[in-house]
């Protein structure tokens, strides 16, 4: 298996707080890479700095064989690496496949002139973009929602649509943030079957959650961070048993 | 004379007062995240009410001090019943509105006030009764009057009580708790609404005190002085850092004397190029410059956007 | 009928009425009444430009007007014997384009990344600079002629024709102020016509994110610097464009057109009309243009009808009027007289 992902002592600090110390990490192309750790661990902080929005305070990041430029996340996204939000952010007063349609943005070229002339190459791409958004919807499967306006989806249907969004940037990476979050059971049922296929079809994923089982259920391997630090990462059944990891959880909620 | 000394006090003076209106501007940003556009006709009013009550009773011969009391009294009170009846009226009925319909409003308010003014006290200027104290002394080879002495003293009094009720009682704390969150203030038993209209007014009432005591600097008063005294002051509490009382106070008193400086020296600075009808460039420039290095103000604590 | 021939039937009565609009109103209220519509297409124009930068990028621009001012100066010293420069219009109005694009440009890349009511306060402290200066650039090198302004401009000409001076076609006499109206109309059709076209393109797609959420923006990929900045050179130019067109039109530029109070006025435009839907744009220009001018007129005599005298300063009851127009719209449509179907919806759920 090649590393997709490398990350090598990323740190960051706010204010007097280490918010991330030292993390080590690799991320395998092809797998599910689960993130875990207790409220308040730095998993959220880890997505931040991976994905541009925050700037990092040390170590380097590895992406597909090379260094990441940090701190603009337009950059990331264009290196392959695209993410969902914890608190859903969609573009709530477009439609769902306007929402997918300008996550097309970091992959097509027309410009000014194109839109206002329409010429043969503008109309196409327009053309390939509204295709390309509604193969995605159907994908995720709100394929009947196009036309709705995002916010007036139902939660579980923009979870979806944030998916469908983060995929037509074409990334080689999907970073989702806490996608069960807020979901019943049946709809975090469905959300495993949907990332399941993510895996089949070749995109690799990180995945945030709280959700420890939907976690261990589907995730290749898993590393915990507790206090800014990885404290383990291994298969699920082996960071299940590890003494650290049992700590960290039932520790945090004793004490 | 000492051109320097004579600036810094011609700065220190007009900053008090530019502090004064920029702690409206920052309470109401604050606790609701709104410019209040029209806060600086608010001091206009302030101004000119005061002066229709000094001049029957300086006519009657009261003493000077007591007379500019009972104007600024009366003068307070109508400008808190303004500011409520504007937060009431404008925008209130906005709270969950499009970011700019509030703005709108508040534009429209200003225009309203201002023509109002307008057809009440007239087009022109009025000149203000000199009736505070303004004998000139000498202090290190610069003259400072006695009126910029009160000015700077009102103020500096005005704004340490105003820091004390909003850091040692419990409206303060109800205010600082509804500008952090309101709906949890309000999970916790604070009136938003109610913390809200006392923003404005007490806001208000500090317009009315900027009013009577620019114009007596300047020993005028028109309908139209408040627009850009208002933008002034707004500028002040973005340099300050918008939303931190402290930082309106430090960025007023900083424009004040930026603008007297830059007034001063721009003439020698650019070799006669640029004259001191620059003075207002300068103030902005400055602003520019500041938000460009440091978006979130002087004081203004510096807030990453959270994902 | 079939959609096609709908949209065609539309455009040739839009067509029609726009073409006879002079001489009717001319015929009905007089020559001073179509001057009024050579604004109302000018203020069109202008407040499109501004529609792309807050309505479709959702940035507070309250200096706009200075962008006009840069375009309209431009013309004025290129085309007036205060530099004995008479360039042809159709050289300087490009140019104009350009130039207010490129001081888009230089005020937005350092103040693009600011949030949104610091973005309003620099561009509003922008505009006063530049009125400042086109105030004081008179010494020591006489540049903008001060407070006085550059008169004696050039009236805009096609084909040696001066728009200023009536023709007579088929013995038919057309008037200057009918053919600037006609120029300004082809022009706000062409701004409209581009405005559509980039509305619903990538690069529109891209303005409206932002305006939605930066942050989500970023991680579509977009280079929100970049696209935020070309909102802002489109709006600066076509600014730049109306700007020209009006120191053609009005031969006589000052600092005292172009005001804060202007910006307001061009903000309003767009807000009372509905931000981001470009028929409601058009709309807000044509009102508030229009009406004023009309109360302007008709006040005195009403109140002189109603009171037997004139009560109020028309001017300033005007104003009045005008502040209260903004707060009762704002109050009860706060999404503007004719937003795009989606606010429509949305102002339908809430009142049911």
């Amino acid at each position: 298996m090649s590393a997709l992902l490398e990350a090598r002592g990323v740190g960051k600090k706010f204010g007097g707080v280490q918010a991330l110390k030292d993390v080590t990490l690799t991320i395998n192309a092809g797998e599910i890479y689960g993130l875990i750790g207790p409220n308040g661990a730095g998993k959220t902080t880890f997505f931040n700095v991976l994905t541009g929005l925050y700037t990092r305070d040390g170590g380097e990041v590895l992406f597909a064989g090379s260094p990441l430029r940090l701190g603009s996340p337009h950059e990331v996204t264009r290196a392959g690496i695209a993410r969902t939000f914890q608190n859903i952010r969609l573009f709530g007063n477009m439609t769902a496949r306007e929402n997918v349609m300008v996550g097309r943005h970091a992959r097509t070229g027309a410009g000014v002139l194109g839109a206002v002339f329409r010429s043969a190459a503008a109309r196409a791409e327009e053309a390939a973009i509204r295709r390309r958004a509604d193969e995605l919807l159907h994908y995720v499967g709100i394929a009947d929602r196009g036309d709705d306006l995002a916010r007036h989806l139902s939660y579980g249907d923009q979870r979806r649509l944030e998916i469908a969004r983060a995929l037509a940037t074409e990334p080689k990476l999907l970073a989702l943030d806490e996608p069960a979050a807020g979901m019943n059971a049946t709809e975090t049922a469905a959300l495993r079957v949907l990332v399941e296929g993510l895996r089949a079809d070749g995109v690799t994923v990180l995945l945030i959650e709280h959700d420890v089982k939907l976690v261990m259920g589907l995730c290749d391997r898993v590393a915990v961070l507790d206090y800014g630090e990885k404290i383990a990462e291994d298969v699920p059944a082996a960071v299940q048993k590890n003494p650290k990891v049992i700590e960290a959880y039932l520790g945090g909620s004793v004490a | 004379m000492d051109i320097l000394l004579q600036q810094i006090f011609n700065g220190l003076t007009l900053g008090s007062i530019y502090a004064l209106v920029a702690l409206g501007y920052t309470m109401v940003y604050g606790i609701m995240g709104l410019i209040n556009f029209a806060h600086g006709e608010v001091v206009m009013v302030g101004a000119l009410v005061a002066l229709s009550v000094m001049k029957p009773l300086a006519a009657a011969g009261l003493p000077g001090p007591l007379v500019v009391l009972v104007a600024l009294l009366v003068a307070a009170l109508v400008c808190m019943a303004l500011g409520f009846t504007i937060e009431r009226v404008a925008y209130r009925p906005l709270r969950n509105a499009p970011r700019l319909a509030p703005l709108i409003t508040a534009i429209g308010v200003s225009i309203v006030l201002q023509q109002l003014a307008m057809l009440i006290w007239g087009r022109s200027y009025h000149a203000v009764p000199p009736l505070l104290p303004a004998e000139s002394h000498e202090v290190l080879g610069a003259q400072i009057t006695e009126l910029q002495l009160i000015i700077m003293l009102v103020a500096a009094l005005t704004m340490a009580g105003l820091i004390l009720l909003v850091n040692r009682t419990k409206l303060g704390r109800a205010m600082r708790a509804t500008a952090e969150n309101p709906a949890i203030a309000g999970l916790m038993g604070v009136d938003a609404n109610r913390i809200i209209a006392l923003t404005f007014i007490i806001g208000s009432a500090l317009a009315a005190l900027a009013g009577v005591l620019v114009s007596a600097n300047y020993g005028i008063a028109h309908y139209h002085m408040g627009f850009i005294l208002g933008l002034k002051a707004f500028t002040a509490a973005v340099l300050g850092g918008i939303g931190n009382l402290a930082g309106a106070m430090v960025g007023g008193v900083l424009l004040g004397l930026i603008e007297a400086l830059g007034a001063g020296y721009i003439g020698d600075l650019t070799g006669g190029i640029l004259g001191s009808h620059y003075q207002d460039v300068f103030a902005f420039f400055v602003l520019i410059v500041v938000l460009i290095f440091r978006p979130s103000g002087l004081m203004g604590e510096k807030v990453s956007e959270r994902a | 009928m079939d959609q096609k021939t709908k949209a065609y039937a539309g455009t040739f009565l839009i067509a029609a009425v726009l073409a006879v609009a002079p001489f009717a109103v001319g015929g009905a209220f007089g020559n001073t009444w179509v001057r009024v519509l050579d604004y109302a297409a000018l203020y069109i124009i202008l407040a499109l430009g501004l529609n792309i930068v807050v309505g479709f990028a959702g940035l507070l621009d309250l200096g706009y007007i200075a962008f006009y001012a840069v375009g309209a100066y431009l013309y004025a010293l290129l085309a007036s014997p205060h530099f004995g420069l008479h360039w042809p219009a159709w050289a300087i109005l490009p140019l104009g384009a350009c130039v207010a694009g490129l001081f888009g440009v230089l005020l937005g890349a350092p103040t693009l990344r600011l949030r949104g009511d610091y973005l309003a306060i620099v561009t509003l402290g922008f505009g006063e600079i530049i009125r400042i200066f086109m105030n004081n650039l008179n010494a020591p090198i006489n540049i903008t002629n001060g407070p006085k302004g550059i008169a004696r401009i050039d009236a805009i000409s096609i084909a040696g024709q001066p728009l200023s001076k009536a023709i007579e076609i088929a013995g038919l006499k057309i008037p200057g102020v009918y053919l600037y109206y006609y120029l300004f109309v082809v022009l706000a059709l062409g701004i409209v016509f581009v405005s559509i076209r980039l509305q619903d393109s990538r690069i529109g797609r891209a303005w409206v994110a932002i305006r939605e959420d930066e942050i989500a923006a970023k991680a579509c990929g977009i280079d929100t610097r970049n696209v935020k900045l070309l909102a802002f050179a489109m709006g600066a130019s076509f600014g730049g464009v109306a700007g020209g067109l009006f120191a053609g039109f009005q031969e006589f530029v000052s600092p005292e057109s172009f005001g804060l109070m202007e910006s307001v006025m061009v903000l309003c435009m767009v807000v009372l009309g509905g931000m981001g839907h470009i028929p409601g744009v058009i709309l807000g220009g044509l009102l508030l243009t229009v009406l004023p001018e009309a109360f302007r007129h008709g006040a005195g005599p009403a109140q002189q009808a109603l009171f037997g005298k004139v009560l109020l300063d028309p001017e300033s009851l005007r104003m009045l009027l005008f502040g209260i127009a903004l707060i009762a719209v704002m109050l009860y449509r706060p999404a503007g007289l004719w937003p795009d179907a989606r606010h429509r919806r949305e102002m339908a759920e809430k009142k049911s």
